[in-house]
């Protein structure tokens, strides 16, 4: 029997894979022979093409962002499906919306996990370094492939806002409008040191084996747990924290030990635990490095406005108020840069005490900047009243 | 509001780039884009007014603009415009002087403190005038600085900024010709192009 999805879920969806036989020179100076992408898409590809739009996944993402695959839990729907469906603010009745798992990934794309056929085992840690531009140069040949000349918005939130800026920089002419949430133009010191942190939990777990733990078959759980526990604080602000958990005994008294007495105590563990089952050590550890290299200013002398001089899209960017990782500062920082750049930008500042994870929830004056925001780009392709 | 921005309008050169202090909506910049073709942001800070911006696609930046316009460059813009805005600042002289560092030229509009029924309303019932350019109560009042015409050239006079061209109008934002001959008397908004040399 077929579930019941909601009117404005995209009901079932099963993913694609696209391969490509063209060696990609990758950043780090290596040539990766032909890889595959694991992509979903939702809607309809207009006539000419040019309803297209790009979400871009974050560290832990996937290119499951809405509706639900073959026999999921109904509660578990892509990750992004509060924004993504038919009415929603990425509405697919207008939209064809597209979403790939990332080069380096562990859900389907070519990455740590995959076979390398020049030795018929895993690559593991032989997997080359991935930056966020090789990311853009491999999802353009997936836009290839799939006929888009130009996306009419890509989209992405944290180091998925990253790759819509990307994007806008290395394809001009690819993008209408880049829509940038809770992103930073590059990585502070601080946010290097949590990534150094997380990075060591997995390469000092002893079941790490130097990134070849696959042969051992083992995998390096704790260490991986770790990293997650402490990305997901990260994710999370103090008065959220302190709004969800509180100082909640879980047994009402103390215990004087080191069990998980502490509300917040259990929930990351169960993060943590949760995360082990479903993502790989090797794929964390080169993601949080793509994460730092991240610096398209870099190209351009250190001045971001020089990266986005050639830019042609529109952007919209949107911080939330209690995000430390990514704190409004530093979306300020491109919308700076944007201006001088005499780029056309919108910026808006979402209050919100959800910290970075905010970009994924629906707070109503997001979504319906979003919403309104999209609403016009979709009158520009599709020539109609949304 | 129509005629006012009409006014403006023609003060502006076409195809300027604009920055419009507490856009608000978004009509002006909307307006200026149809019949100037300029190009441009708003500032503003009030969320409802963000997503209205959005939907008539006006470029607008979240902003709050007592924090100062410290991401904007100087002489980044051909126009920095401030429409009924001046009134509703603390730092009133702050910002003047920002406007005109990162604009060429000020646009300034303001409710005239100095008209004939708010001088009325004070001396002969000795209340806190409430008139249709000022219509709010003293207790529940976005505007913290009431002033004058002349209160304001005086000012402009003191930190040596250059009026450029003034405009007075009534309530309805008509130009009359009348104010013209006591406008601090007779006119009820002002309108103002400001330079510094």
């Amino acid at each position: 029997m077929l579930p019941n999805f909601s009117p404005d879920s995209v009901g079932r969806v099963t993913p694609q894979t696209a391969s490509f036989t063209e060696p990609l020179a990758l950043d780090c100076g290596r040539l990766l022979n032909g890889y595959d992408l694991v992509y979903e898409t939702y809607g309809t590809l207009n006539a000419d093409h040019s309803n297209a739009v790009m979400i871009c996944h974050a560290l832990s993402g996937d290119h499951h962002v809405a509706g639900y695959h073959e026999n999921a839990d109904l509660n578990k729907p892509g990750w992004w499906d509060n924004g993504i469906g038919p009415g929603k603010p990425m509405d697919t009745r207008e939209f064809f919306v597209v979403c790939c798992n990332n080069l380096g990934g562990c859900k389907g794309s070519t990455g740590p996990t995959a076979i390398n056929p020049d030795t018929r085992k895993p690559y593991g840690p032989d997997f080359p370094i991935v930056t966020v531009r090789d990311w853009v140069l491999s999802q353009a040949r997936l836009a290839d492939r799939l006929g888009i000349q130009q996306w009419a918005a890509v989209i992405g939130g944290s180091l998925g806002g990253m790759q819509a800026m990307q994007w806008a920089i290395a394809f001009p002419e690819r993008v209408r409008h880049a829509l940038v949430i809770a992103a930073a133009p590059r990585l502070s010191a601080m946010n290097i040191a949590f990534n150094e942190v997380a990075r060591q939990a997995i390469l000092s777990d002893p079941d790490f084996h130097h990134g070849h733990y696959y042969d051992f078959g083992v995998v390096p759980r704790r260490g991986l747990m770790l990293a997650r526990m402490l990305g997901h604080i990260t994710y999370l602000s103090e008065e959220g924290m302190r709004a969800k958990f509180g100082r909640e005994l879980r047994e009402g008294k103390p215990n004087f030990n080191f069990d998980t007495e502490f509300e917040v105590e259990s929930y990351l563990r169960h993060q943590g635990h949760a995360f082990v089952d479903r993502f790989d050590a090797n794929t964390y550890l080169l993601i949080t490095k793509t994460l730092d290299y991240f610096d398209p200013a870099a190209d351009f002398d250190s001045d971001l406005s020089a990266a986005f001089h050639r830019a042609l899209a529109r952007f919209l960017v949107i911080s939330f108020t209690s995000d430390w990782r990514f704190a409004p500062a530093r979306s300020r920082e491109i919308v700076q840069a944007l201006v001088r750049a005499g780029r056309e930008v919108s910026y808006a500042e979402i209050p919100s005490a959800y910290g970075h994870d905010a970009f994924l929830m629906p707070i109503p004056l997001y979504h319906d900047l979003l919403r309104n925001y999209l609403m016009r780009v979709a009158r520009e392709v599709n020539g109609h009243a949304a | 509001m129509r005629p006012e921005l009409d006014l403006i309008s023609e003060w502006i050169r076409p195809g300027a780039r604009i920055l419009d202090l507490g856009c608000g909506d978004g009509a002006l910049l909307a307006y200026l884009r149809k019949h100037r073709q300029v190009s441009g942001y708003g500032l503003e800070i009030d969320p409802a007014n963000l997503v209205q911006c959005i939907r008539a696609g006006v470029n607008v930046i979240h902003a709050d603009l007592e924090a100062g316009l410290a991401d904007f460059g100087d002489s980044s813009f051909d126009y920095v415009i401030m429409t009924q805005t001046l009134q509703a600042v603390k730092h009133t002289e702050a910002l003047l002087d920002e406007m005109l560092r990162v604009g060429r030229q000020g646009i300034v509009t303001f409710p005239n403190f100095g008209f004939w029924r708010c001088r009325r309303q004070i001396a002969l019932h000795g209340l806190m005038p409430v008139v249709k350019t000022l219509p709010y109560q003293w207790y529940d009042t976005p505007n913290v600085h009431l002033f004058t015409l002349r209160d304001f050239e005086e000012l402009c006079r003191r930190k040596r900024i250059d009026i450029l061209q003034r405009m007075v109008l009534d309530h309805a934002h008509q130009p009359r010709s009348w104010p013209r001959w006591w406008p601090n008397l007779l006119g009820e908004i002002a309108l103002y192009r400001l330079g510094r040399a």
